[in-house]
This record gives C-alpha cells, structure tokens and sequence, in this order.
C-alpha cells in the first residue's frame, strides 16, 4: 500500500520553510550547546561553557522565535488554531512554550556560569545545569518532531 | 510505514542543518574543539545517508512521486554538492584544529570558511526544494 501525495496551496509554503528553518536551527544550537556544554562538564574548560551559552543566546533563542512564528503562522493558515487545533499541533505549541521557559532558564543559568568562570576559573554546578536542561529540550523536541511529522489524531 | 520513512527522513535533515549550525560555530570562530568538530561531521554522516535513503524511499513509496521527478532530481544534486563542499570545510577544519587550540586562523581554515558558506546555502536551497516542490 503506497501513501497519496498530499499537495498544500502555494501560499502555505513560506510560513512552512519559516517553520522548519527556525526548528532545524533551534535543534541544531540545542545539539551544539548540549555537546558543549557536556564537555565543559567533562574537562572544566571554561571555552567549552562560553560556547555552550553563545549557542544557546545567538542560535536557539533567535531560531525559536522563527519556529514558533512560522509555526502560528502556518497554523492559522490551516485554520488550525483554537478549538480546530488538532493533538499534534497541540503537541508542538505545547512544547514549544514549555521549551522557552527552559531555553530561557539554561541561557541564564549558562551566562551566570561564564561570568562565574571570570571571577573562580570554574563554572561550578551553573555549567552542569544547563547541560541537563538542554539535554531534557532536545527530548522534548523529538517527541515535538515525532508528532508534527507523524501527525497523530 | 509512510509515517516512519517521513520520521526518519525529518529527523536525518534536522541532522544535516544541526552539521551545518556547528560548523557555523568554527567559521565565526567560536569554536575549536576537534571534539565538537567530530560531532558536527558524525551528524553529517548520519544525516546525509539518513535523508539520501529514506528520501529515495519515500519517492518510490509515495504514490504520485516518482524518482525522476524534477525537484527530487534536484534535491539529490543540491545534497551530493552540499557533502562534497562539507568534505572540504571538514578537512581544512581538521587540520586547523589539530594546529593547536584556539588556532582556527590558518588559510586552510579561511578556505574551509568558505566552503561551509557555500554548503549552507546548498542545504538551503535543499530545504527550499523539499518545501515548494517545484513542479510536483
């Protein structure tokens, strides 16, 4: 049995480009400050921890911001919003809102672990909470990709 | 069976473009870790077979796809381009790094800037394909 190509209205595409753009950014900073930051835990090395918060402040902050924007966007689109909004859409608002409260706090948390490494040469238990909080995002942004993909009733 | 191909297709690209912002991270100089740099061309690795097979599936699975459609003709083009410019930005990475940490200043590291540049725009243009699906 072969699936039926589904063919969306030209005027969804832009929203849909914007929406995955921001997403794929967003994982990818997540991927990169996850692995930075994991590291620093590893070694303590202070480059490590500032790469980790630069990649959270300039790459998965801004690139939420686009995901979640496209992500409204295309749903008003579908008339997917409200009452008319399907789980899976729910899924992915869901997780996107909870996700920025914990892209928020491990920013933060991050930045307060660089500015510590100025003072003690080491970041402290404030480069090992970030790296918890980025790892739990990034599994909740599977689940997000896993429901957006698979479109569950 | 058609929501697993498309699952693992997505999660091979989310893959690529994660490749693309790490190499990102040495090309603005943040980064220098070889570590990071393994990473990042593991993903690749993983993502570019991963979307190359599951996409050439899901176009022989899908009715009303079909392999020698223009966009996916076009798509395969973009991404062999795409892994033979990241091939390039990987090696003048390497070598960049093992020149010693915090060292990504030497012109094979400028050279392999540019390659990256170019690859982000390939996988851009990938994304645009995939998305509009010019003449489908």
């Amino acid at each position: 049995m072969t699936a039926i190509a589904a063919i969306r209205p030209d005027a969804w595409n832009f929203p849909l480009l914007l929406h995955l753009m921001g997403a794929m950014v967003m994982v990818g900073a997540l991927v990169l400050a996850a692995s930075a930051l994991f590291l620093a835990w590893r070694d303590g090395d202070a480059a490590l921890v500032r790469l980790g918060y630069r990649s959270l402040l300039i790459g998965a902050l801004p690139a939420w911001l686009v995901m979640r924007a496209g992500g409204e966007w295309i749903a008003s689109k579908e008339d997917l919003t409200g009452s008319n909004a399907p789980s899976w859409v729910k899924i992915g608002f869901n997780t996107a809102d909870v996700g920025l409260l914990l892209l928020v706090t491990a920013t933060v948390l991050a930045g307060l672990g660089v500015r510590r490494i100025g003072r003690n040469g080491s970041p402290g238990p404030l480069g090992r909470a970030p790296a918890g909080l980025v790892s739990l995002l990034l599994i909740a942004y599977l689940v997000a990709i896993w429901a957006m993909t698979t479109k569950p009733a | 069976m058609y929501d697993t191909l498309l699952l693992l297709h997505v999660l091979a690209a989310f893959a690529l473009v994660a490749t693309v912002v790490i190499f990102s991270a040495f090309a603005l100089g943040l980064a220098t870790d070889s570590r990071v740099l393994a990473l990042g061309n593991a993903l690749w690795n993983v993502g570019g077979l991963g979307s190359l097979v599951f996409g050439i599936w899901l176009a022989l699975y899908v009715k009303g796809y079909e392999i020698w459609d223009g966009w996916i003709i076009a798509a395969i083009v973009l991404w062999a381009i795409a892994t033979e410019l990241g091939r390039r930005a990987q090696m003048g990475y390497v070598s960049a790094t093992a020149a010693g940490e915090g060292q990504v200043t030497t012109s094979g590291a400028h050279q392999a800037t540019l390659m990256h540049w170019l690859r982000s725009l390939a996988v851009l243009a990938l994304l645009v394909v995939m998305v509009y699906k010019p003449g489908a």
